[in-house]
């Protein structure tokens, strides 16, 4: 595969290390249920058949985290973004 | 000495370079622009090998990479090289082949036995015959199988050639060189794009080359100079010759093989003699052409039987004559086509078997080489037809392989009775002969648009192209699979010996979809992935189970295209440059000292310093350890990882990441870190030292220090973006030396200007100094257990810096020390290390659950909370020592108590780290054993089956030196 990383440009899927589902948010540590929701967040994943957001890490580039839209069926990318720059606090 | 089938005139050999080469030792004659394949014809050899299960004498039956029969060992010694296609192999002066899988001689060949043993080696045999009982495997099957069946030998010795990766990107990458695609090169080539165009052969021009045809009215050889010369002259086209594309991968990225110097018997010095490319294309032209297929009939194996394309091969280019008196068995216009080339050569044409009259060969006569042929016509009278030569198309197949890598499934066409590209890879059009069409004009037209369209995909405007003028030769076929009133073995795939019968068998005994009759009969599994077998035995496989060949459908297409060396994977990463080795900044001076070294991930790093008359490791380490424990050592740590962390909030990231708190640390003190991973275990430890109020220092152990930094820019970029710090590695950046023992201070006082009185710099000390004239920091951190300081200067100075400290530590009795002495020392102290930190032990578990902050979150905290990593049945961080002391513990052991059989229900932990104390004078061990805090003074078995271990160890503290932490102060 071929990742369009924002900053350096398309590169090979050998510079980078995948991590999973982008999706997921740390839950508040501070919540009554955060045991649960810790659970969840840790090791509960969906697995869907199609467009997946998922992170990759330019590890062998400029070491930014990227959300990747990828269809899971197909491998086409139709979307990269730095992961820091979306929906955060 | 030109040959005694080789042709007077014609061929696109160079007769004015005369090669000679050997085959099984005889001595023959060939011309530059020969395959091996080729001048082999040309010397009239038609037995070139034995087949792989029955070992049946077996000749050339393509001119092309799909060869399933002559496959040689080429060259020999070291460079011998097996299973060698003699159709691709180009012929030099000096070459040496042997023919295989035979025994005593290829002509007589006491393996054959197993062609009458046929009936028991049918499909499923392995399956079927070697059921039971399971022992009779190893010691008799197995070895058995082994010897009757494979094909060549191996060198058995390193190969002494160089093999390389490159990588190529371009816009049109244009696979294959005949007809479509040359004019697809030359379309998108003129638009000022850049194409690649790759072509398997060592010439340009594919079919072209082999067929009497004529493009604009000229030889089409002719024509295929001038292109090239058009090409040649290109900046932006690059030809790659002798690159076969063997694989399609995602977005755009293609893997080929570039036999750079398989035509010469040595490569040049330094040059590789196959180079593995990855190519990346915006858009790609497949134009590979197509692979005629056979017809099964009786002993359509033997030697003289060669498909009609292949013959016309060796006439047009090589002018070699397959034989001397040629019959051919056809249902299509190639035919009659093979016929006409072979007359206008002078080869005596015996008949022309046309299937599409009912006329076909039943059976093949003479066992090593075609003498006659029993033929039968429509109306089923049969005659016996004398020939040498037997020259068979049962149609083209579409070399769709390509098509199918990225999961198209090909589609079968009527017309042309094969399968032709379904949904295509993204970027790939495919043209001429692969797309199905079979005519010279289509392949012209085809490969013209398909490269005018690939440029303009890319942005290229479009250029003035014409189509040239061709003919649209006859290419009728009428399907035609297999003469049912055949005698004898009638062959679907020759490489890997499957049979009609099989595939009717295998069908019998309801094995009836594609992929189980492939595992079940081994139809297309051989080295030719059955290039030239696959659909004929599915369309047999349809005529057994009476279904249409759409319904029974394709077995998967999977790279590589053709056979790829595992030197041309390796590349250069082989034996000691298999990944690059890491050398930490002490390195040339422990060389010189004559340090033993040892591979710590990738790092070479110095094990211990033996001195003359030390007899063996262990007297070296206890040297050093009691040498730095009494005076002073010096290690180099600089492999550690180190990260440099900047920020308004780099103190609030630090408490984030780490369990316990580092916001609260003073500027100028370090302190010990332990690190987490979201699931509650143990991820890492290391330091972090306050050098600013907004800058810190961090290590990391060696092992962890990439995958610490990604968790960090994790942490950073996905968990708390809104944070404002920055960080960087520069474990390359610094050389770090741990220097250690009651004297470490007096040695430092020699080397840097700073005050290192206890006051001025206590334990967990960091400041930034001039040490021997350049800028440092000096850290105040032991692993030892002993007063120690680490130094960091500019990697740059290391060496000099090294040299330094040995220099001043001399009159104190300096000792250098390596790894091994550096973990007895952190045992002694039970200092946690890899071995701890397995990814399966809690901070509880290590002894260190008071690091959790609770004043806090951090990664890792709330998961640590859970019961069962609560329980105090855990098995937890104890040291132990052997009852009796002159026995030796080895890490790995298992615990189990005292008159408890050995079974994994009376499991209680594990030995995590041993090592000799020369404090304790006996082996001591780290590891984790259920309640182990509560059983100090107990004693366990430390029960080792792998290595005969059975040690009787009591439960001691984890902490064997120094206790009260006295020696830290010096
Ligand atoms: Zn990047």
């Amino acid at each position: 595969m071929r990742i369009n990383c924002p900053y350096c440009g398309p590169r090979g899927n050998e510079e980078f290390a995948y991590l999973g589902d982008a999706t997921v948010r740390r839950p508040d540590p501070a919540a009554e249920d955060a045991a649960a929701q810790f659970y969840e967040y840790v090791y509960l994943r969906d697995n869907p058949a199609g467009s997946h957001r998922e992170l990759w890490y330019h590890g062998g580039g400029c070491r930014s985290w990227l959300v990747v839209t990828r269809n899971i069926r197909t491998h086409e990318i139709s979307d990269v973004a730095f992961a820091d720059a979306g929906d955060k606090p | 000495m030109s040959g005694t089938h080789r042709l007077q005139s014609g061929g696109l050999i160079d007769r004015g370079k005369p090669l000679s080469f050997s085959f099984d030792c005889e001595s023959h004659a060939g011309f530059a622009g020969d395959t091996l394949a080729s001048a082999l014809v040309a010397n009239g050899v038609k037995l070139v090998g034995r087949s792989f299960k029955y070992h049946r004498p077996r000749g050339i039956f393509t001119a092309g990479s799909e060869e399933p029969n002559a496959l040689v060992e080429l060259r020999g010694g070291v460079r011998r090289e097996p299973n060698t296609r003699a159709t691709v192999t180009e012929l030099y002066d000096g070459l040496i082949a042997a023919s295989q899988n035979r025994w005593p001689s290829l002509r007589h060949d006491i393996g054959a036995v197993n062609d009458r043993l046929s009936r028991f080696l049918v499909a499923g045999f392995y399956y079927k015959t070697f059921m039971w009982p399971a022992k009779f495997w190893e010691l008799l099957y197995e070895p058995l199988i082994r010897r009757a069946a494979g094909l060549g030998r191996a060198a058995g010795a390193e190969d002494p050639d160089i093999y390389e990766k490159a990588f190529a990107h371009c816009d049109v990458l244009v696979i294959g060189a005949g007809p479509a695609g040359l004019m697809a090169t030359l379309a998108a080539g003129r638009t000022g794009a850049r194409v690649i165009l790759a072509d398997e052969d060592f010439r340009l021009g594919g079919r072209l080359l082999a067929e009497r045809c004529e493009i604009g009215g000229r030889p089409a050889v002719d024509w295929v100079a001038e292109i090239e010369a058009e090409l040649a002259a290109m900046p932006d086209v690059r030809i790659m010759r002798r690159t076969a594309v063997t694989g399609v991968y995602d977005h755009g990225q293609y893997s080929a093989i570039e036999r750079v110097n398989d035509h010469v018997a040595t490569p040049p010095e330094h040059e590789p003699r196959q180079r593995s490319w990855k190519i990346v294309a915006k858009r790609a032209v497949l134009a590979a052409g197509a692979h005629e297929r056979a017809i099964a009939f009786g002993n359509n194996d033997r030697p003289g039987v060669m498909l009609a394309g292949a013959a016309r091969t060796y006439v047009n280019r090589f002018a070699a004559a397959p034989g001397r008196r040629l019959a051919v068995f056809t249902n299509n216009d190639d035919g009659p086509r093979t016929a006409a080339d072979a007359r206008e050569a002078g080869i005596e044409v015996a008949a022309v078997i046309d299937s599409r009259t009912g006329a076909r060969v039943t059976r093949v006569r003479g066992r090593h080489g075609v003498r006659l042929i029993d033929v039968a016509d429509a109306d089923g009278r049969t005659s016996t037809i004398e020939c040498d030569a037997l020259a068979v198309s049962g149609g083209w197949n579409p070399a769709v392989h390509l098509t199918c890598h990225l999961g198209g499934k090909p589609v079968w066409n009527d017309e042309i009775a094969a399968f032709v590209p379904g949904a295509l890879p993204p970027g790939m059009t495919v043209a001429g002969a692969a797309a199905g069409a079979l005519t010279l004009a289509r392949c012209l037209g085809g490969g013209m648009t398909a490269g005018v369209t690939a440029a303009a995909a890319c942005g290229f405007a479009i250029a003035a192209i014409t189509q040239p003028r061709a003919d649209d030769e006859g290419a009728a076929v009428t399907a035609m699979w297999h003469v049912k009133d055949s005698r004898g073995k009638a062959f679907v795939d020759l490489q890997n010996d499957v049979t009609t019968k099989d595939v009717a068998l295998a069908t019998q005994e309801g094995f009836g979809s594609v992929e189980h009759l492939k595992r079940y009969t081994t139809l297309g599994m051989a080295t030719d992935q059955g290039k030239t077998a696959n659909v004929l035995g599915l369309a047999i496989l349809a005529q057994a189970s009476a279904r249409a060949i759409p319904q029974v459908g394709t077995t998967t297409y999977r790279p590589p295209y053709v056979p790829v060396s595992f030197g041309a994977m390796a590349g250069h990463h082989r034996g000691r440059d298999f990944r690059p080795t890491r050398l930490p900044p002490s390195h040339a001076w422990a060389t010189e000292q004559g340090a033993v070294f040892v591979e710590a991930g990738a790092w070479l790093r110095a094990q211990y310093y033996p001195r003359a008359g030390e007899a063996d490791w262990l007297k070296t380490v206890n040297r050093e350890v009691a040498a730095t424990r009494a005076h002073v050592g010096v290690c180099d740590v600089s492999t550690l990882g180190k990260i440099e962390i900047e920020g308004a909030n780099a103190g609030v990231f630090l408490d984030r990441v780490y369990a316990n708190t580092f916001s609260t640390l003073p500027v100028g003190k370090a302190r010990y870190g332990l690190m987490l991973r979201e699931d509650g275990f143990v991820m890492d430890d290391g330091t972090a030292s306050r050098l600013a109020p907004e800058r810190f220092f961090m290590t990391t152990t060696t092992a962890q220090a990439v995958r610490v930094m990604q968790h960090l820019e994790f942490c950073h970029q996905v968990l708390w973006p809104a944070l404002d710090v920055q960080m960087v590695s520069v474990s390359e950046q610094w050389a770090q030396f741990s220097i250690a023992g009651p004297r470490s201070r007096d040695v430092l006082a020699k080397l840097v200007d700073a005050d290192l009185g206890d006051a001025a710099f206590p334990h967990l000390g960091c400041r930034e100094v001039t040490a021997c004239g350049v800028a440092a920091r000096l850290f105040r951190l032991s692993f030892s257990g002993e007063l120690a300081y680490e130094l960091a200067v500019p990697a740059r100075h290391g060496d000099a810096t090294i040299r330094a400290i040995m220099a001043a530590g001399a009159e104190f009795g300096i000792t250098p020390y390596g790894t091994e002495a550096l973990g007895v020392m952190r045992i002694e102290k039970g200092h946690v290390a890899g071995n701890e930190i397995n990814g399966q032990l809690t901070a509880r578990d290590l002894g260190l659950g008071r690091m959790m902050s609770t004043k806090k979150d951090f990664v890792g905290r709330v998961m640590a909370q859970r019961p069962a990593l609560l329980d105090p049945e855990r098995p937890a961080l104890v040291g132990f020592k052997p009852v009796d002391g002159a026995r030796r513990l080895r890490a790995g052991a298992h615990f189990l108590k005292i008159g408890a059989g050995a079974t994994a229900e009376n499991d209680e932990g594990y030995m995590t780290s041993v090592a000799y104390s020369p404090m304790v004078k006996s082996w001591i061990g780290l590891g984790v054993l259920r309640r182990g805090p509560e059983r100090i003074g107990e004693r366990v078995r430390a029960y080792d089956p792998v290595r005969n271990g059975d040690v009787e160890v009591e439960v001691t503290s984890p902490i064997f030196v120094d206790p009260e932490g006295a020696r830290l102060h010096g």
